[in-house]
């Protein structure tokens, strides 16, 4: 039997009509504007935009705002929003090498080609709360040092030195390659390339590929990596449009990457050589980029004829789970109502221990 | 052969200049617009369209490309009356800023070109030099000098 349930579009309504109140909060306080919030909550957007996908801080401060600081629900949001778009072109693949760098460093090298630069990092403040920023008065103007000189333009990445001596396993194109996997287009599918495995973990949620990064360091699955270099900084996008069929610069995006050097593969064929880990992502989201490229290494198990055992090292497990959109979504829908399915189980609960009572006392009669 | 070369050069300083109009603010270009002394008329061929390019990178940063993820876009094509057409690719959303640069791209490929190479492409790349460097600078501002400490020898 079927029962149309209704009767809850007024509370729906009103239900709107509260979290928009709710969001405000108290309004003797400024409402915060998304200019703000993309200045001001910079690492924020840059989680969302990383995450959701699409690259444009107006519209991820507005996720932010519109879902009151839940990144995931914003993520949700800048998703929904990119299937109203199409899609103009393809890019050239960025080149990394030509950063504008903010930040790099190399935990592997002491003395590299252009040194190790710190950038805009909390890595060495005390993590003591600071209440100056929580004062009436505000934080004013700070303005940082500035150097005589630019950095070395173009600076080239720190596995470059190993793979001049071969010490390192090659990473150059295969001319044979098909088009990259597209995820936005085709269903996940397996066993998956590195190309699918990459863009799922450069969307995928933060915090599930920062904790499988951290069960390869803890032994499950081992990489035994060493942080070979971090960097931060714009690279130039170009796009090749048809009715030009020449290379344009249409902007300049933030990303943070990453590479790991990990320990040795070789074979009766091949020397001993240092295999790689890498992470990317837009915006500044070093710790996201670290995560991935452990877990990208992990998932490389296969290639390297290593045994695949655990979580980390199981593309089906970690590519059908990293999506926190897809995850949230799955998770949620047991808010939805159920009515009708928990009938069905209440009934055959009931049954069944109708069943089990008159076992019981038969045991007991006989 | 020697025509291929001329047409290598033209794209390449082509390129150049659509590359800094993409990068100028709507501000810039807005300004720009409103001094210049005859703005010409032109007509859309194709209207500003905000759409997404896919952002490609590369595994292990040379290897293979993958997909990281999309950004905004915004395109625009004008044609002038003498049927010069101009195009212009930017990101983000701004559809007046798209349409701006495809009328100044326009623009110059004709003979108003030293005039706006100078009092618009000039000033708007130098300012974005400038922004780049300032960057950079600060970022060597935060650069590592490490000194070797040996007994007896240490830095004064």
């Amino acid at each position: 039997m079927y029962v149309a349930v209704k009767g809850g579009e007024r509370a729906i309504l009103n239900s709107h009509e509260l979290i928009a109140e709710t969001r405000r909060g108290d309004t003797s306080v400024p409402e915060v504007s998304t200019r703000q919030i993309s200045e001001q909550l910079g690492l924020a957007v840059d989680r969302v935009m990383a995450e959701g996908s699409i690259y444009d801080r107006d519209l991820a401060a507005l996720a932010v705002k519109q879902a009151q600081g839940d990144l995931v629900e914003a993520i949700f949001l800048l998703r929904a929003y990119r299937t109203t778009l199409p899609r103009l072109a393809v890019s050239e693949p960025v080149d990394t090498a030509q950063m504008l760098v903010r930040r790099r460093v190399s935990a592997a090298y002491k003395d590299i080609p252009g040194g190790q630069v710190l950038g805009p990092t909390y890595d060495y403040t005390h993590r003591l709360l600071d209440f100056a920023l929580a004062a009436e008065e505000g934080v004013g103007e700070p303005e940082a040092p500035v150097g005589e000189a630019p950095l070395d333009a173009g600076m080239p990445h720190v596995a470059d030195i190993l793979d001049y001596e071969g010490l390192i396993e090659p990473e150059i194109p295969d001319e044979d390659a098909s088009e990259p996997f597209d995820l936005t287009r085709e269903p996940m599918s397996f066993p998956a390339d590195r190309d699918q495995r990459l863009q799922n973990l450069a969307r995928g949620d933060e915090g599930f590929v920062l904790a499988l990064g951290y069960s390869t360091q803890r032994g499950f699955g081992g990489t035994h990596p060493f942080a070979g270099e971090i960097r931060m900084g714009e690279v130039s996008v170009e796009i090749v449009p048809e009715e030009l069929g020449f290379a344009i610069d249409i902007g300049d995006v933030v990303v943070s990457e990453c590479h790991m050097i990990n320990q040795f593969e070789g074979s009766a064929e091949r020397p001993p050589q240092f295999t790689r880990g890498y992470g990317l992502s837009f915006g500044h989201n070093e710790r996201k980029v670290m995560a991935m490229a452990l877990v990208d290494r992990a998932l490389r198990a296969r290639e390297f004829g290593e045994a695949a055992v655990y979580p980390a090292q199981d593309e089906e497990f970690v590519l059908y789970h990293a999506d926190n959109v897809e995850a949230a979504g799955f998770v949620s829908h047991l808010k939805l109502p159920h009515y009708v399915d928990f009938q069905a189980e209440l009934g055959l609960i009931r049954k069944l221990r109708r069943e089990f009572e008159e076992r019981q006392q038969k045991d007991a009669a006989e | 052969m020697m025509r291929s070369t001329e047409t290598a050069e033209a794209n390449a300083a082509r390129a150049r200049w659509m590359g800094v109009l993409a990068r100028a603010t709507r501000d810039e270009l807005e300004s720009a617009w409103s001094t210049l002394a005859e703005r010409p008329s032109y007509d859309m061929l194709r209207r500003p369209e905000t759409g997404l390019v896919m952002v490609r990178g590369r595994a292990g940063g040379t290897g293979n490309p993958f997909n990281l993820g999309e950004m905004t876009v915004t395109r625009c094509a004008v044609r002038l009356p003498d049927g010069t057409t101009g195009t212009s690719y930017a990101a983000g959303r701004d559809q007046r800023k798209a349409e701006l640069a495809a009328v100044f791209d326009a623009l110059m490929q004709t003979g108003e070109r030293m005039r706006i190479e100078s009092g618009v492409i000039t000033p708007i790349a130098r300012r974005q030099q400038t922004d780049r460097d300032l960057k950079s600078r600060k970022a060597a501002a935060t650069k590592v000098e490490f000194f070797t400490m040996v007994r007896g020898d240490n830095p004064k």
